[in-house]
């Protein structure tokens, strides 16, 4: 074969391979990439969503620097985040694990895990405004939670739990975790049905307990997933806002701001779009890093 | 492969397909709105409407209003709006919607036949669609919407929690208010309830007080920047947040309360005071029909300036100037206010009626709401705003004294320097 | 259930259900003309997202082509960057190109919400997955086309199983687009039919929690059906080894 026919060759096998991405690409570029430059364009201007836009160049940004309450919501969605990362996670793989081997009722378990994801937004507001009710009425706690901790000897216990700045946040956190658990549980349950029997029935002929199989078969085979739950994770958790706004509303002073409910405040009450855009840029741009953080130090992980 | 790349390219041809025609007259307006609560009523008065002239009617509801403005804001962009909808916003977003051409003047219909159309309608409610002579948004004065039904947020009690107490009389002034809730505390009953999680109910309690403490030009003043937050007077509206948590007034968690949570409490009865709208009266009526509460004027704390409530239009709509049938959108509006309609909707939805001859068809406890409407005040008709993002610092504020976290002295130096910044932000 | 039990009981678990309820819903919420429209939404938008996803994530997983990093990177970053005054573009496009108010623009606009997700999880499985599989496929003389479909899909199929949970569900719920970009209530979807009973002011909870028992009763049924996939992953990835 001479190097033009191979040249062609290869252009008509990328040609073939291209088209596998094509309608992917193609619904992206339109419905993906227009509104990004759009949204790109307009954290350059002072814009109130109607009327004229004002070019003010990098001001919305200059501004946003130094804007307290924006970079607290950052912190705040980092640290539920990071109980999501932990506990959530942690308790996704213990039950995926738990799924994945020979136990009673596993059929039922896998059902029952994934009713909080399936809840709506409106019924997991309800069920916790209930349980989390710091009321009184008649002398009885009217919240499950205080009339729990009440009724089974732990008075001193009893607490306004989402007023108080000290808990809010993390009662929102463990909240957040239970909704989305289910989540990596699934996808870690996938994850671990794909791995072929055989490496586990090798690590027993040589002698390996449970956790020496643990750590030398299932981590090892797991780690894509895991990374892919471990970033689904912190995008979930960091873009958290719905179950913020039907537990504590508009806030508790600014102790439980996000970013998500810092741009739609700039939206909605200020009246700010291009600052909101500018707010949207600096979190996507922060989220990315993020992940490509993650990603290589996975992948650094595998090399090891 | 083949398949592929026809698919794709039907796809493709199909999205740029199509072209567009100017609209044309007709004999059908489409309203676009976002209250749930009165679908079905607007739906079956359209019905009537097409009986009796022949004008199709079609009502489309979008909720909650939230999406709902953001999908005016977006079919503004794309010059798509319907004949009549509604702009849920504040007033300067009004203005830009004016000055974009989307909005029709409406005054001369108003002043036909020797005012015909505006002497029927709450003044009150009329002045939140109007633009006075002069006004700060370069607006040309008149009258832009037309509003359906009023609406204002006064103090309720509960009458039997107050007898439980003891107490027989309403509170007329703040210290009988701080006494009555300490009766009610001695027999174990929480004092007061409303929904402050939401920042514009803390917003509308707190001018009240303000108006009452210093009158209207200060805080006016205030807002022109004329005037510090750091002003005594200033300072004492905020401190009667600090005495009402001292005092145990307030619910526990009233910082973080949804107006539904809020409205549940006093419902059921958890609360014997609660600071709410009139549109409650059908909310508590469909959670407990046996509730037996009154309303009352929020009570003031000086004597120096009247004590001045929010109100006005609950709810008004606009007609697009870009429509082809302005006309026949500006004739539905004039019968959707007219006193037969009025009548229908106030009796289906329990709403105060816009038309001031409908009246007499609401149910007592609306009746006593409507008698607050003399008092009322809103900021839209006021002649100069604050800015938004000093009033969020503000209501901030005063969610932190409520918690404790700071002193009023504390919130009034730190929303003087957002307002501060803002300021110099405007000059520049 | 009435009103005041829920309230009275302090209980969101009802202590005499009263079916009536749901004739209330299904009939006051519209339920059936909004029911069949999610299920076309839902259907359209899962299938199409399978396919363009799967199709997609096989090429960034095995394939090779001049700029595959850059592009597959581009849809991980777009899933990370919320676009929060992007209805407004997004309307005057959908607009422009008249697909405001039409099923088709809807399921176009929901497919690309889910695509990235769906995409970079379908490609960690695929990088997964044995290459000898592949390998002996090819030297049958199978295509790309044909090693995607009769190989690939087949072994993936738990991490399919997981998107069509994910997207079936964020499609079931979703209103905020519906709203923007549809007006006809004849095409809207069942959360617009939800949206009925929670009034701006009052909220008709017995007969909402009856509605909502409803709207979720199909995705746990796609749940169940998806979730046997999940578990049965390998032994049908064998037969075709």
């Amino acid at each position: 074969m001479n190097s033009k026919a191979k040249a062609q060759a290869i252009f008509k096998d990328n040609l073939q391979s291209f088209f596998f991405i094509l309608p992917a690409f193609a619904i992206f570029c339109v419905f993906y990439i227009y509104p990004f430059l759009n949204m790109i364009f307009l954290s350059f201007h002072e814009w109130r969503g109607i009327g004229p836009m004002h070019f003010i160049g990098l001001q919305n940004y200059k501004e946003l620097m130094g804007d307290n309450l924006w970079w607290d919501s950052m912190v705040h969605a980092g640290y539920i985040t990071l109980i999501a990362l932990t506990f959530q996670n942690a308790l996704a793989f213990a039950l995926a694990l738990a799924c994945d081997r020979e136990i009673r009722m596993k059929r039922f378990y896998r059902v029952v895990f994934f009713i909080p994801p399936v809840l709506s937004e409106v019924v997991v507001g309800l069920v916790w405004n209930w349980i989390l009710n710091p009321e009184m009425q008649n002398g009885q706690n009217i919240g499950f939670l205080n009339h729990l901790l009440y009724t089974s000897g732990f008075p001193q216990m009893v607490h306004n739990w989402l007023g108080d700045p000290k808990t809010a946040l993390t009662v929102i956190a463990i909240v957040h975790s239970w909704k989305g658990f289910g989540w990596g549980f699934i996808m870690l349950l996938a994850g671990l049905q794909t791995i072929d029997k055989q490496f586990y029935e090798a690590a027993k002929v040589d002698g390996a307990n449970a956790w020496e199989t643990f750590t030398n078969v299932t981590i090892p085979m797991m780690l894509p997933v895991i990374t892919v739950v471990v970033i689904l994770t912190i995008l979930g958790s960091m873009q958290v806002f719905v179950l913020i706004l039907s537990m504590v509303n508009e806030g508790l002073v600014n102790h439980t701001d996000v970013p998500v409910t810092r741009i739609l405040s700039s939206m909605t009450e200020t009246n700010r779009f291009g600052y909101a855009c500018a707010e949207a840029v600096i979190f996507g741009m922060i989220l990315v890093g993020v992940s490509f953080i993650m990603k290589k130090l996975s992948d650094k992980v595998k090399q090891a | 492969m083949h398949k592929l790349l026809t698919l794709c390219s039907c796809l493709i041809l199909v999205v740029f397909a199509g072209c567009s025609q100017p609209p044309q007259p007709s004999n059908k307006i489409l309203l676009w709105h976002w209250m749930t609560d009165r679908d079905g009523t607007f739906q079956k008065l359209a019905q009537q409407y097409q009986k009796e002239t022949g004008v199709e009617v079609t009502i489309q509801l979008f909720a909650p209003s939230d999406s709902y403005s953001q999908k005016i804001i977006a079919a503004a962009q794309a010059n798509v709006l319907p004949d009549i909808y509604g702009i849920l916003d504040k007033k300067f977003i009004v203005a830009d919607f004016i000055k974009a051409g989307l909005v029709t003047d409406l005054t001369d219909e108003m002043n036909a036949n020797d005012t015909a159309w505006a002497k029927s309608l709450f003044d009150k409610a009329l002045a939140d669609n109007r633009f006075e002579a002069g006004n700060t948004y370069g607006i040309k004065p008149g009258i832009y919407g037309v509003p359906i039904d009023v609406t204002n947020e006064q103090m309720l009690y509960n009458k039997k929690l107050l007898a439980k107490a003891g107490i027989t009389t309403v509170p007329r002034t703040y210290k009988e208010f701080i006494m009555d809730s300490q009766a009610l505390k001695r027999v174990g009953i929480t004092p007061f309830v409303s929904g402050w999680g939401e920042l514009w109910m803390l917003n509308c309690f707190s001018s009240n007080y303000a108006f009452n403490i210093m009158g209207e030009e200060k805080v006016f003043a205030t807002y022109r920047g004329q005037v510090k937050y750091t002003d005594p007077d200033w300072i004492k509206v905020l401190k009667i947040f600090a005495d009402l948590r001292d005092k145990g007034v307030l619910i526990d968690g009233i910082v973080t309360k949804g107006n539904k949570y809020a409205e549940q409490d006093f419902a059921l009865e958890r609360a014997a005071f609660a600071f709410n709208g009139s549109w409650c009266v059908n909310v508590y009526h469909d959670m407990n029909p046996n509730l037996d509460y009154g309303v009352f004027s929020p009570a003031p704390i000086s004597t120096e300036y009247p004590l001045k409530i929010w109100g006005g239009a609950g709810s008004s709509f606009v007609v697009n100037a870009g429509s082809p049938n302005k006309d026949k959108a500006i004739a539905f509006l004039k019968w959707l206010t007219a006193k037969k309609q009025q009548v229908v909707l106030a009796r289906e939805t329990n709403n105060l009626p816009s038309n001031r001859e409908a009246l007499s068809a609401v149910s007592v406890i609306l009746a006593e709401f409507s008698m607050g409407m003399d008092q009322s005040t809103h900021p839209s008709i006021w002649p100069v705003n604050e800015d938004p993002l000093v009033l969020e610092a503000f209501e901030k504020g005063i969610q932190a004294i409520i918690i404790g976290e700071k002193t009023p002295e504390q919130v009034g130096q730190d929303v003087q320097k957002v307002k501060d910044r803002q300021m110099a932000a405007k000059r520049n | 259930m009435t009103n005041e039990t829920i309230f009275v009981d302090k209980a969101i678990i009802p202590q005499h259900l009263n079916f009536n309820n749901f004739a209330i819903a299904w009939t006051k919420g519209n339920f059936a003309v909004y029911f069949f429209n999610s299920a076309i939404y839902t259907v359209c938008v899962v299938l199409g997202i399978v396919l363009i996803a799967s199709l997609a994530a096989f090429a960034f997983s095995r394939l090779k082509f001049p700029g595959k990093d850059i592009i597959f990177y581009m849809f991980v970053a777009a899933m990370m960057i919320p676009l929060p005054g992007s209805f407004v573009a997004l309307f005057v496009l959908m607009n422009k190109l008249h697909l405001t108010n039409t099923r088709f623009g809807y399921i176009l606009c929901m497919i690309n919400v889910g695509l990235s997700m769906s995409i970079l999880l379908l490609k960690t499985f695929f990088d997964k997955m044995p290459r000898e599989l592949e390998d002996a496929a090819r030297i049958d003389g199978c295509g790309k086309i044909s090693i995607w479909w009769h190989v690939a899909l087949p072994l993936a199929r738990p991490a399919i199983a997981v998107i069509v949970i994910f997207n079936s569900l964020s499609v079931w719920n979703e209103y905020i687009l519906a709203t923007l970009l549809l007006g006809d209530s004849q095409l809207m979807p069942l959360q617009r039919g939800l949206m009925v009973f929670q009034g701006a002011n009052s909220t008709d909870y017995p007969v909402l929690m009856a509605g909502l028992t409803m709207a979720a009763i199909p995705i746990i049924v796609v749940y169940l059906c998806m979730q046997k996939h999940i578990v049965k992953g390998l032994s049908s990835g064998s037969v075709v080894g």
